[in-house]
Formats: C-alpha cells, sequence, structure tokens
C-alpha cells in the first residue's frame, strides 16, 4: 500500500493518506503535509516533540491533528520527518513527531501551508483507512 | 439542468441569479463577469454565490465580482453583507489570510534614477524583506509585545520606529481596527505571530519595483500623485500565521456555534454565528486584531523599502517622496454603513478577496481622497501589470462599496507546475527587462503569470460596470517572490 497521493484543487493541493490503522493513516498525512513543504527524505529525525489533543470526532481530529503539525512546523521553525500517533476510544490522540530544525541551504524550500480546510475532507475505513485534506496555500 | 441555465443578464458583464432559484435563498446572487468569460465561470462558484444567499440576514444580494472563482464555503472575489439584528458573521467569509491587503508606495524617481541600480535595489530588497516558506521576520519582539501589534496594528509600528506618522493618514482604517481585542487572540495564534511579523510570506505574495505606465484618469492620478514614468513600490501581504491561526480557530468555534444555534448552511465552511451572539464578537474582535497584526507587517515592510532606497541611491526617502499612496484591506469583515432600499442601515459587510471601493464623500475616505473616492489597488500576477483604480458612486449603489483584488487563479499548482518551468520563466521575464528574485523555484512555477486569469479583463469589467474606474496601469520591473 502507498502512503500517501497528492490530488488537484484549483488553487491548492488535495492530500489522501492511507495506513492499515487509522493510526497509520494520520502518521502518512503528516509525512504528506511535510512533502509539501519541504522533501521529506532529506530530514534528520534529530528532535522529537509530543503533544496530546482531542476531538469530537474523527474528521475534527484529523483537521486539529493537521493543524497542530503546522504550527510546531512554525513556532519550532522546524521539518519534522517521522510520526507516531496513538488514537484511543475517546479521540484522544497522541503525537511524537521527530524532525530537525530548518536550514534553507540544506532543506528544499517548496510551498508554504497556510492552513488546513474543512474541504473535502475525510476520513474513511473500507479494507484499509483512508483520510483526505485539502490545505489552503 | 445546469445552475446556468438560471442566470439572467442584467446588463453588459452583469448577471443574477433570482431568488427564486433555491426555496432556501434569502436574497438574489449578482456577479459581476466579462460576458466573454460566462460560458467558462465553474459551476461550483455559482452555487457558493447561491449558498451564501441562503444565510440569515443576508441583504440584497450575494455578491460575485470579475475575478470570483471557487473557495472555501464563500466564493472568492465574493461580498455580502448582513444586518446587524437578523445576520451573521462567518470565519469563511473573510478567509484565512485576515487582511491580505495591498499597499503602494510612490516616489519622484524615475526609471533614469534607478535604471543602472535596479539590480542592487532587487537584491537588497530581497535581504532586508524575509520572504519564503519557514521565513522568520527579523525583529525580536518583546514579551506581551505581540498584544500591543494586535491591538493597534500600524500605530504600534509607527510608534515603534517603522514609518512616519503621516503614513497612518492613508491606510484602510488608518491601519488600526478599533475593534480588536488581544486578550482573546489564542495563544497559539500569538506565537505563530511572533517569529513571523515583517515577512512577506510565500505563494502569491510579492514585493515589486513598478513604473507608472499609462494614466487613463489625469484628474484622479494627480489627486493621488501619481504620475506617467514614476517609480512606485507595491507591496502584497497579509497576517502570516497569526492571521491563520485565528481564522482556524475560529472556523472549530463556528462549527459548534452554527449548530447550537440551529443555523441552516449548505457547507460546513460556511460555520457561522449570530451577529448578537458571544462567539460572533470574539470572531469580530479576533479578526481585528489579525488585522491590525497585517497593517503593522506591511508598515515594517514599508521602512524597510525606504531604508533599503535610501542605502541604495544614497537619498533620504522623504527627499525621494516616497509617500504611500494607499493600503487596502482584501479579506475582511467591516461594520458598514450602507444604502438598502433606500434607507441607511449598519451592515456587516464581508469582503473576501474583494476589495472595498467606496465612492467620493465618504467619511472612511482619507481626506485628500474624499472628493475622487478611494484608490483603489488591483495587485496582477508575478511580471504582468496591477492597476490602481478609484471607488465610485456606482460601487455605493451596487456592491456595497467593492469591487475585485486580483487576477483570480484559473489552474491549480500541482497542473502549473507540470506546465511551466521556472527557468524559461525567468528568462520569458528578462527579455521583457523583468528581473525576479524568489526563494525557490517551485514558487516560480507554480505563480507562473498563465496559472491566473488575465488580470486586464477583470479590471476592464470593474471599469465598465462602474464599481471602481480606471486610474493607472503600473508595470513590474522587479518583483521578490517568498
Amino acid at each position: 500500500m502507498k502512503k500517501y497521493e497528492y490530488f488537484e484543487a484549483t488553487a491548492d493541493i488535495g492530500l489522501r493518506a492511507f495506513g492499515e490503522s487509522l493510526n497509520q493513516a494520520f502518521e502518512n498525512a503528516g509525512l504528506a503535509i511535510f512533502n509539501i513543504i519541504s522533501d521529506t527524505s532529506n530530514i534528520e529525525a534529530e528532535r522529537e516533540i509530543s503533544f496530546k489533543i482531542r476531538s469530537e470526532d474523527e474528521i475534527s481530529l484529523l483537521y486539529d491533528y493537521l493543524e497542530e503539525l503546522l504550527f510546531y512546523h512554525e513556532i519550532e521553525f522546524m521539518l519534522f520527518s517521522e510520526f507516531h500517533v496513538e488514537i484511543d476510544d475517546n479521540l484522544q490522540l497522541r503525537a511524537t513527531i521527530k524532525g530537525e530544525a530548518i536550514d534553507w541551504d540544506k532543506h528544499e524550500r517548496k510551498t508554504e501551508i497556510k492552513a488546513i480546510t474543512y474541504h473535502k475532507m475525510d476520513v474513511k475505513k473500507t479494507d484499509h483507512y483512508e483520510v483526505q485534506a485539502i490545505v489552503d496555500l | 439542468m445546469s445552475i446556468k441555465d438560471e442566470i439572467i443578464k442584467v446588463r453588459d458583464n452583469v448577471y443574477e441569479i433570482p431568488g427564486s432559484y433555491n426555496k432556501k435563498m434569502r436574497a438574489s446572487g449578482r456577479f459581476y463577469i466579462a460576458d466573454e468569460y460566462i460560458d467558462e465561470l465553474e459551476e461550483g462558484a455559482i452555487e457558493q454565490i447561491v449558498n451564501v444567499a441562503c444565510l440569515p440576514g443576508v441583504q440584497r444580494f450575494s455578491i460575485g465580482l470579475p475575478d470570483i472563482h471557487f473557495g472555501y464555503g464563500f466564493p472568492i472575489g465574493g461580498v455580502a453583507a448582513f444586518g446587524l439584528r437578523n445576520g451573521i458573521v462567518s470565519p469563511g467569509g473573510v478567509g484565512f489570510d485576515i487582511n491580505c491587503g495591498v499597499r503602494l508606495i510612490k516616489s519622484n524617481l524615475t526609471i533614469d534614477d534607478i535604471e543602472d541600480k535596479l539590480d542592487e535595489i532587487t537584491e537588497k530588497l530581497f535581504k532586508n524583506i524575509p520572504s519564503g516558506v519557514g521565513s522568520k521576520g527579523k525583529i525580536r519582539l518583546e514579551k506581551d509585545e505581540i498584544n500591543d501589534v494586535l491591538d493597534y496594528g500600524a500605530e504600534w509600528a509607527v510608534n515603534n520606529g517603522y514609518g512616519w506618522p503621516e503614513d497612518l493618514e492613508v491606510l484602510e482604517e488608518n491601519g488600526r481596527m478599533d475593534d480588536a481585542d488581544s486578550s482573546i487572540v489564542s495563544d497559539k495564534a500569538k506565537k505563530r505571530g511572533i517569529p513571523q511579523l515583517g515577512s512577506l510570506g510565500s505563494g502569491n505574495h510579492f514585493l515589486e519595483v513598478q513604473v507608472v505606465d499609462e494614466i487613463y484618469n489625469e484628474e484622479v492620478a494627480k489627486v493621488y500623485g501619481l504620475e506617467k514614468g514614476m517609480i512606485v513600490v507595491m507591496i502584497h501581504t497579509g497576517s502570516r500565521g497569526c492571521g491563520h491561526q485565528i481564522c482556524s480557530d475560529y472556523l472549530r468555534i463556528m462549527d459548534k456555534a452554527y449548530k447550537n444555534y440551529k443555523i441552516d448552511i449548505a457547507d460546513r465552511q460556511l460555520a457561522c454565528a449570530p451577529l448578537n451572539s458571544k462567539e460572533a464578537q470574539n470572531y469580530i474582535q479576533a479578526m481585528a486584531a489579525a488585522a491590525n497584526y497585517a497593517w503593522a507587517n506591511r508598515q515594517m515592510i514599508t521602512h524597510w523599502v525606504r531604508e533599503t532606497f535610501e542605502d541604495v541611491l544614497g537619498k533620504s526617502a522623504k527627499d525621494m517622496e516616497m509617500d504611500i499612496v494607499y493600503d487596502v484591506a482584501h479579506n475582511i469583515a467591516k461594520m458598514e454603513t450602507h444604502k438598502v432600499y433606500n434607507r441607511e442601515e449598519d451592515v456587516l459587510v464581508h469582503r473576501k478577496g474583494a476589495t472595498r471601493a467606496f465612492g467620493p464623500g465618504r467619511e472612511e475616505v482619507p481626506e485628500k481622497y474624499r472628493e475622487v473616492g478611494q484608490p483603489v489597488l488591483i495587485p496582477g500576477t508575478m511580471g504582468t501589470a496591477s492597476y490602481v483604480l478609484h471607488g465610485t458612486e456606482t460601487a455605493m449603489e451596487e456592491t456595497f462599496g467593492s469591487t475585485a483584488h486580483g487576477a483570480g487563479r484559473i489552474l491549480s499548482r500541482s497542473k502549473a507546475k507540470k506546465d511551466y518551468d521556472a527557468d524559461e520563466i525567468t528568462q520569458d521575464l528578462e527579455s521583457k527587462g523583468i528581473k525576479i528574485k524568489a526563494t525557490s523555484k517551485h514558487v516560480i512555477e507554480e505563480e507562473a503569470p498563465g496559472a491566473y486569469k488575465d488580470v486586464d479583463s477583470v479590471v476592464r469589467v470593474s471599469d465598465s460596470t462602474g464599481i471602481a474606474k480606471l486610474v493607472a496601469k503600473v508595470k513590474p520591473l522587479s518583483v521578490c517572490k517568498g
């Protein structure tokens, strides 16, 4: 199973991430986010950040989780390439994300993400899990 | 049946979707678009005009402007006004980049004064004004100083040495909305705002050195201090991560509020709250704080633009008469008085990708421009012309004093990347005498001029329908992109 793919949206870009579990689909969505901003294959897992959030439903949890990734990217001035997510039955999410401080001489500089939108946001379970979001660039 | 079959032509370049189209509509939809583009207009954008026309308290028309395109919930290039008693406010009607806007700085320089120095000016502007993804501003705020930025906007900037006191007179709202209250802005928004203050950002934001290429209205141009051949600088940026976070915070809050208040909406991103609710009042105060942040941001960048010109040309900015012409907000919601069915009413006007275009006589327009109406600044895309227009009585009558805000994207970024090559674009612009500096090739490809609707057509429709009339055309000499 591939980890994620992108799809076209008028002004912006959409991402679809896959996983054997909801946790894994969220983890791959994190990867998809940072491959829009930079190239994750060139980001070392030098420093880790942990956070905990809780939301009222799975879609809101996805929204809050992706927003949280942008928040730490901006305030810590870091790029992330490893994501560990655990979601419990009460829709509480614990994440540990690893990456390194931005160095634009080393890291590829792609596109700034302004925000996560609710547009076509989706969390689906078939024979695997799939999460979908469109980001505002 | 297509929604387009329901469209009625009102006059050249003006169309309506009658309120009878959908029984939930509380007003008609109206849009201003070039007759030749009507077939190309996305149905999704028209549906969004209809969805907005269904919101409680909407007044007269849900409006689409000449650059209308599909947005999240509300269309981009959209205007809607809501009554104070029965209306709503919606963060989706303002957008993520609260008070994204445009500022124009004039000078007494001509091309001859800077021709040899243009490369140096461009390099130094690029160096002195942080831009691009993950760009930090170069100043460090003292603890809690972010609250002053949020509460006082451009006034904070001027008081701290960024620019001149007279700059404030020619900014929309004088660069500060009094409704702002930093105490209700989330810590997250402040934390995102602190490192990014004084930076341009990425995407369609830019800083351009331009020359006034054509004057369409000598009289008004004179009032604005513009003449053919004059060197000007245009800044296009907004409230950075601070505004994005405030929008996100309130999208979440409104997502709960609309359900609590049992408001029927067609799309989750139209989430809103009644104007007299706590949620609405808090959003208005937080949005105003983000707007102030954006005015402070553009004010600081203005200061560094002046410093850069001083450094390279060896003259003071005052001697070069680098005065601000005007500064407009094109993502904002504001309390304004408008004529609604022959009565003066206070309404909350949402402008999302729309520029205020107040006509002559309005007290909100700076005194020196009041007789001719406010300057309207419409930026083009990378390497294309931008325009100065003036607000009109027609805009007051028809569009709650509003017009378009720019070109409007037609190709997705990934399509643009596939279709265009950064080196070719750079060469093509250089052959037209335009120098470009960008933090990455990605942004050059994503922002390729061909990825946008033709800005010339957008301003032509504005001018011909009368919702803002042409004053001057400016063309870029050099472009700094994030």
